[in-house]
């Protein structure tokens, strides 16, 4: 499958006496879209946040193209970008403004021309010079999209990013992520709790419960190896028993 | 140093100013104020004063220095609030951007700013009061480069106090100006003051520049020991309010703080 794009190795997170990421490892291949699901407090976004250099693992290593994010942050975070549904851009500003100063952060060269096509490509041209706070969240979510992907990102980390979408919009999104990661053989972490789209649009699935990745495989192969009809009955029975795996 | 991305803090600023009427007034209108009153405060001891003697330089000038350190004070931390208000760490520290960088956009976004209210202050104090320059000559140029260096210095300071405390000390840092002014003896020679009051004002960069001040105007001395002191202490103040703010990231990037900012402590 080629080279991987982000490599995490017994990645561990403590707060206090509690873990709330347990020695976790796992690989996220250029070109390829890994789903990582789990009951709420599993770990995700705390294993998100780690691989986005805004929280400092108590154990193990992070490895992006090759680098390793403790040693090389700044050069890391050039590579990749992320978007999440609790990080809204600010809304003080409108989408322009808020897209050409994250471009100025992320060294983005041709950087109008870069806005406009990812304005295009989210449906956003109109709002060019809407605040950012007077957008709907489906069109704020739309804006962070876009923010996330100016630079061009090689690894691209995405917690729930259709949650607050209608479906038409959220199936728009997923194609456009979907192509995006084909053309530029990006890698894609992509959290959701809507199991169907976990199946339709990734690769492979990593399903967390307790801070500790349980199972591994490909989101449609997966139910039936345990005996389930699809992922969404075999995400309840990791999350109601997770022993039993 | 990345230019681009202290251009962007730089930037975010600039656009949230050229948007809000309410970001622009307080620029200047409480300098104004300030410059205004004292400057009919002057005009009013003048006339009634028998020696002649001129309190312009003394008063007037002593409050328009006192007016600029504040500014610059404020000026890097409202820049540094803006991020806070809009909840935005994630996504500020999330990017390439070094923490250098981010202080240093900070520190030009506060240039920038507060040049606005230091003309508006210069420019009253200057055509309407009759200040001027001569008065200090060239020691005006020390006098303002030790007060913008401990301005720069208590702003990032005061800003890593709200970054490791959460939103709600944004409070903590308003009156930090009005608390530290009774001990630099803007209006005053600290000698009149109690002597551990005394000791304190030692250790502020800000009281040897006013001392400085009153000296030139008294006296005609020129006290190149205290403003040697002033900008040794102004350096190692900002030199301490730069390692704490990195400490504070550390603390914030350690703990999680950074990413759940308005939850204030994580615990």
């Amino acid at each position: 499958m080629g080279e991987n794009i982000l490599s995490v190795n017994g990645l561990t997170k403590f707060y206090g006496k509690k873990v709330a990421v347990d020695n976790v490892s796992f690989e996220v291949w250029r070109g390829e879209i890994v789903g990582l699901v789990g009951p709420n407090g599993a770990g995700k976004t705390t294993t998100i946040n780690m691989i986005l250099g805004i929280l400092t693992p108590s154990s193990g290593t992070i490895f992006v193209a090759g680098m390793n994010i403790a040693d090389k942050r700044s050069t890391v975070l050039n590579l990749m970008n992320f978007s999440a549904v609790y990080a809204p851009l600010p809304g003080n500003l409108t989408v322009f403004e808020n897209l050409y100063i994250f471009s100025l952060l992320y060294g983005v060269k041709n950087i109008k021309s870069r806005i406009n096509q990812e304005l295009e490509r989210f449906k956003l041209t109109d709002f060019r010079n809407t605040k950012c706070g007077v957008l709907s969240s489906g069109e704020q979510t739309r804006v962070s999209l876009a923010k996330a992907l100016l630079n061009e990102p090689q690894l691209l980390l995405l917690d729930e990013p259709t949650a607050s979408l209608d479906p038409s919009v959220a199936e728009d999104i997923r194609m456009c992520i979907r192509e995006y990661a084909c053309q530029k053989k990006c890698g894609v972490l992509w959290t959701s709790h809507n199991m169907l789209e976990v199946e339709k649009v990734c690769d492979r699935v990593l399903l967390l419960s307790s801070g500790r990745i349980f199972l591994e495989g490909n989101p449609t192969m997966l139910p039936r190896k345990y005996g389930k009809v699809n992922l969404e009955e075999l995400f309840i029975s990791v999350a109601r028993q997770p022993l039993s795996f | 140093m990345d230019f681009r991305r202290i251009t962007a803090i730089v930037l975010r600023q600039f656009y949230l100013i050229r948007s809000s009427f309410s970001r622009v007034l307080p620029l200047f209108i409480w300098v104004a104020v300030d410059i205004i009153l004292w400057g009919f405060l002057t005009r009013y001891l003048n006339s009634v004063n028998v020696t002649k003697f001129n309190f312009v330089p003394t008063l007037l000038g002593a409050v328009l220095l006192w007016d600029f350190f504040i500014r610059i004070m404020q000026g890097v931390t409202m820049s540094f609030f803006e991020d806070v208000w809009a909840r935005n760490f994630l996504n500020i520290f999330s990017t390439p951007i070094l923490v250098g960088e981010y202080l240093m956009g900070l520190v030009i976004s506060s240039i920038a700013t507060s040049s606005i209210g230091i003309a508006v202050m210069f420019f009253l104090a200057i055509f309407v009061f009759g200040f001027s320059f001569f008065s200090y000559g060239i020691a005006i140029v020390p006098f303002l480069l030790v007060l913008f260096i401990f301005g720069i210095a208590l702003g990032i300071a005061a800003s890593a106090l709200v970054l490791r405390l959460g939103p709600a000390a944004e409070w903590f840092i308003w009156p930090i100006p009005a608390i530290i002014s009774p001990f630099v003896g803007v209006l005053y020679p600290i000698t009149i003051l109690p002597s551990w009051m005394q000791k304190i004002s030692f250790l502020l960069p800000a009281s040897y520049i006013f001392t400085s001040l009153r000296a030139i105007i008294f006296e005609g001395n020129f006290l190149y020991f205290n403003l040697l002191i002033a900008g040794l202490l102004a350096i190692l103040y900002l030199t301490l309010a730069c390692l704490f703010f990195v400490a504070t990231y550390r603390h914030a990037v350690e703990t999680g703080l950074i990413a759940r900012y308005s939850a204030e402590t994580i615990s």
